[in-house]
């Protein structure tokens, strides 16, 4: 079956005063109908770098030099700006980070959702609104809080809001940007049923992002890890899970300590800062850095859906764990 | 509702703050101003108004307390004296007759500039790096840069004597009647282009810059990112999603603006002797009338405090944070 | 760790970002807005330092024909009453140039003392200082000015006082509000809880920090300054002695100037009001451009993709 989402050697760059920076670079994967994948690394790494570019929400001085976003065959990047707008939320919607700053503060969140109606659909006022009650419903609120503002809602409720609103059209992706990492674990419990509860019903797949491993590990079908712009592995979320081939991905997890069993030592990720002579990467590196590029090395299939950013030294030693 | 009537108190704190300068000025004035203003009237002074200035100076020999608590009451039931230029005439009437044009003036100038700015303003936010952004900030301030009475005088000399295509000075043809007419009320119309044209003028250029700059800052917020994302037209993010968040600080500024208008048009008045209270507090300068003086200061200020009273009012219903409390 | 942040790029957040002190100084330099905006203010002050050499004499001594249009003798003509228009607008220059900026300079240093401690000593000073600048900025200007000048004796000095009086509580609320954001920063804290003075803490903690704040409130202020000096004079409320801008132009209204045509009476004063507050306006735009990146104007890119 065609996949929903392709993208193909992305890479994205800063242009400041003078210098350029790569905020990704030849990032490939691909995540298929009703498929739920996972998007982890630190701040910093570029996951929302990618969120952003898939809908094209990029704006200077971003931009995209290279690559390839495909969805459900067509060239996303070649849309122009009427089709980008038709194509925007009814294909692929966006759930971002801060519920609270995505919701405009003056509008009531029934004005809000009417609007997608209204747009999309071409809908009278009155039928959205009977639409936005019923989505209110879907995520668990009384249809009666239409006419609430923002800042009337609890963080839980607002976030609830904007996953509403993202289904709203039935889209076939949903990009979920760090949906909890603003809520306290509790309510973060809720969301998350929530949103699982939601895909076992309408479908969709599901971009998600985060740099909370425990989490993602939870809820994926399928991982990526990113580090420095780039990809680093790639494999079902119960393979990586179980033996990560990476040492950035293992180090990702370490970071998350069980709750039980024997105390362990908490190791930093990394020695040293990405600099000119040093790409950080002390932990998986020969001692005599005889094998160093300089660079992370490109993805290599380990073996059929298992890919591993190593050269080729390093990942036959990986491969026989 | 708790905020308006805070802003309530503190608006009549202030109007009691000039109320009390009206009444301290006269009194710690260094020099005489009675003598000064029997020298100007060579003589020709009423007893009354003799009267009248004494007790305005605090010269009668009542104690400073009761002066003081006399005077505010008097303000407060609306007597604001009677006028030594235009005695017997009380200075509630004087100021009264003129401060329609003032108004006239003052607001058509305020509403056609703020609602242009902003309509430029957020024009040129929006299409960022185009004509509108690069070229006419500059070009504004700069022509916001002259005085607004020089504007006036050019104006005034250009199309007035220059060009002779719109009258010179008042408000309408000396010798025609006022009244609701379509004669009368296209004369006021013709009288009223070139002073206005100049506030507008000198104005228009921070209305512009301001909405400019906050539709920017706007514009980087995270609910036009998740606006654009939902795939809204750029026409209603513009409008329901950036303009009506940038607005509510226009709409502070406005009702700044508002009051000033009472006081603002005071220099194009004198230019274009436009015969509102600006003009006439000049007058009341040049001829030493001081109760008119004080008189016209007062109802300044009471006028820019009650529009900001209203702004605040319009402001409760425009930003919603602010309303449930 | 990677160069860049992608957090602040993709969630843009707007707030002041405070500039190396030494990149400023490089920054306005290169800004072209900045340079004209200050060669300007430069030829001005040099005119009016020159202006004894230039035009030597009393520039109000009568010694020609009345309305004379510009000419070999006196290249911007004669006033009505017959002074030597070019020798008036030379010296003007002293007079408005010197009166602009001391207000720019009292009005700022009263703001900057009521901003600064409004918001160090915070609670009930802050509240009274609050109210009282509050009221100030209700309080209508022009005819606050009017009055006090009214019952003061005329003279500069007069002007001044009055002129700062007016002029002080916008900067005053601009920088009480800056300053009260470096107070919560924590460096400001630690400063406090290690027993540093508090006139210190204020004048070299957090007034460092607001360089550029102080810096567009000044201009704001001269420019004030200047402009309303003008107004004042125009109404014949300043000292009409003087030799200023305002001044002439007081009498060229006064003298008909503008119904005989004479328009060189007035032009040249007031453009160089309208020049030096243009080139203090751009320097102000300049600085405000470099403090916010968000204003800059960078040249039009389509948004191709991304």
């Amino acid at each position: 079956m065609e996949p929903v989402l392709e993208v193909n050697g992305l890479r994205v760059e800063y242009r400041g005063d003078g210098r350029t920076v790569v905020g990704a670079d030849g990032v490939s994967f691909s995540i298929g109908s009703g498929e739920i994948f996972g998007l982890a690394g630190e701040s910093g790494c570029g996951k929302s770098t990618i969120a952003n570019a898939v809908m094209r929400l990029l704006k200077p001085p971003a931009d995209i030099t290279a690559g390839s976003i495909r969805f459900q065959g067509r060239d996303v990047l070649a849309l122009d700006a009427r089709e980008l707008r038709a194509f925007r939320w009814r294909e692929i919607a966006m759930v971002f980070q801060s519920a609270m700053n995505s919701l405009n503060p003056v509008l009531t969140i029934g004005e809000q959702i009417v609007d997608i109606f209204t747009t999309h659909e071409r809908m009278r006022k009155r039928a959205a609104r009977e639409r936005a009650g019923e989505l209110l419903q879907l995520v668990g609120i009384d249809p009666g809080r239409l006419k609430a503002y923002p800042h009337q809602l609890s963080g839980g409720m607002r976030q609830r809001v904007v996953i509403a609103m993202a289904v709203a059209l039935k889209p076939r992706l949903l990009i979920m940007d760090e949906p909890t990492t603003a809520l306290d674990v509790v309510v973060q419990q809720e969301i998350m049923a929530q949103i699982r509860d939601l895909q076992r019903e309408l479908g969709f797949s599901i971009l998600f992002i985060t740099h909370d491993m425990s989490l993602m590990i939870e809820l994926s079908d399928r991982m990526g890890v990113m580090y420095g712009g780039r990809i680093v592995e790639l494999a079902d979320a119960k393979d990586l899970f179980a033996g990560p081939l990476h040492p950035y991905t293992e180090a990702l997890m370490n970071a998350f300590p069980p709750l039980t069993g024997p105390r362990q030592e908490l190791t930093g990720l990394f020695d040293a800062p990405r600099t000119a002579d040093s790409c950080g990467f002390h932990v998986g590196c020969p001692e005599d850095r005889s094998d160093c590029s300089m660079n992370i090395p490109d993805l290599r299939e380990i073996t059929p859906g298992r890919w591993v950013a190593r050269s080729k030294a390093r990942s036959s030693e990986g491969a026989s764990r | 509702m708790r905020l308006i009537l805070r802003n309530l108190g503190f608006y009549l704190l202030a109007f009691w703050a000039s109320i009390t300068l009206n009444f301290v000025l006269p009194r710690f004035m260094p020099g005489d101003p009675v003598s000064r203003m029997f020298a100007q009237a060579q003589g020709t002074m009423q007893p009354d108004q003799i009267a009248q200035l004494r007790k305005l100076f605090g010269l009668d020999n009542r104690p400073l307390w009761e002066q003081y608590v006399s005077y505010v009451k008097s303000v407060f039931t609306g007597d604001l004296g009677i006028s030594i230029s235009r005695f017997p005439t009380p200075v509630s009437d004087v100021i009264g007759s003129q401060i329609g044009w003032t108004l006239l003036l003052g607001g058509v100038a305020l509403v056609i500039a703020a609602v242009l700015g902003n309509l430029l303003g957020i024009v040129a936010a929006w299409r960022r790096g185009g004509v509108l952004d690069s070229a006419f900030p500059p070009l504004l301030i700069f022509v916001g840069s002259f005085p607004y009475f020089w504007l006036a005088m050019g104006a005034l000399y250009l199309f007035g004597v220059s060009l002779g295509w719109f009258p010179m000075r008042h408000a309408y043809d000396v010798g025609l009647t006022p009244g609701f007419n379509g004669e009368f009320l296209s004369n006021v119309a013709t009288h009223l282009v070139l002073p206005a044209l100049t506030i507008v003028l000198v104005s228009i250029g921070g209305w512009m810059l301001g909405m400019r700059n906050t539709m920017i800052a706007t514009a980087a917020e995270d609910y036009i990112t998740m606006a654009e994302a939902k795939g809204l037209s750029p026409s209603r993010i513009m409008f329901r999603y950036a303009a009506r968040n940038a607005l509510l600080p226009s709409v502070t500024n406005f009702g700044m603006a508002l009051g000033f208008v009472v006081g603002g048009a005071l220099l194009t008045e004198v230019v274009f002797a436009y015969p509102g209270i600006g003009y006439q507090l000049l007058i009341a300068v040049q001829g030493l009338d001081y109760p008119l003086m004080q008189g016209i200061f007062l109802t300044i200020t009471a006028a820019v405090l009650i529009a900001n009273f209203l702004v605040d009012l319009v402001y409760v219903r425009l930003d919603p944070r602010v309303r449930v409390r | 760790m990677t160069a860049i942040d992608i957090a602040t790029a993709t969630t843009p957040t707007a707030p002041v970002s405070i500039p190396r002190r030494r990149g400023l100084l490089r920054q306005l330099t290169d800004s072209k807005k900045a340079l004209t905006g200050l060669t300007l203010l430069a030829l001005f002050a040099l005119l009016a330092l020159l202006a004894p050499v230039l035009a030597p004499g009393d520039p109000s001594f009568i010694n020609s024909t009345g309305s004379q249009a510009p000419s070999a003798a006196h290249w911007l003509g004669t006033t009505a009453k017959g002074q030597d228009v070019l020798a008036l607008t030379l010296w003007g220059a002293r007079s408005s140039l010197f009166v602009g900026f001391t207000v720019g300079l009292v009005a700022t240093a009263v703001a900057i003392v009521v901003g600064l401690a409004a918001a160090y000593f915070g609670r009930v000073v802050d509240d009274a200082l609050t109210l009282v600048t509050n009221i100030f900025l209700l309080l209508p200007g022009l005819p606050l000015l009017i009055i006090l000048a009214a019952f003061l004796p005329p003279g500069t000095s007069t002007v001044i006082l009055v002129l700062v009086v007016t002029g002080w509580a916008g900067s005053a609320r601009v920088l009480r509000a800056q300053a009260k954001s470096i107070r919560g920063k924590d460096f400001v804290a630690a400063a406090v809880v290690t027993g540093e003075r508090p006139l210190r803490v204020m004048f070299r903690e957090i007034l460092p920090n607001m360089a550029s704040v102080v810096m567009t409130t000044l201009l704001g202020c001269v420019i004030f300054g200047i402009g309303a000096q003008a107004g004042l004079e125009f109404l014949g409320l300043g000292d009409s002695s003087v030799v200023s801008w305002g001044t002439n132009l007081y009498w060229a209204s006064n003298d008909g100037a503008l119904m005989t045509g004479a328009w060189w009476a007035f032009v040249p004063s007031g453009l160089c009001i309208a020049l030096v507050a243009f080139a203090l306006a751009l320097v102000n735009y300049a600085v405000d451009e470099i403090t916010n990146p968000r204003l800059r104007n960078r040249r039009a890119r389509r948004e191709r993709r991304g």
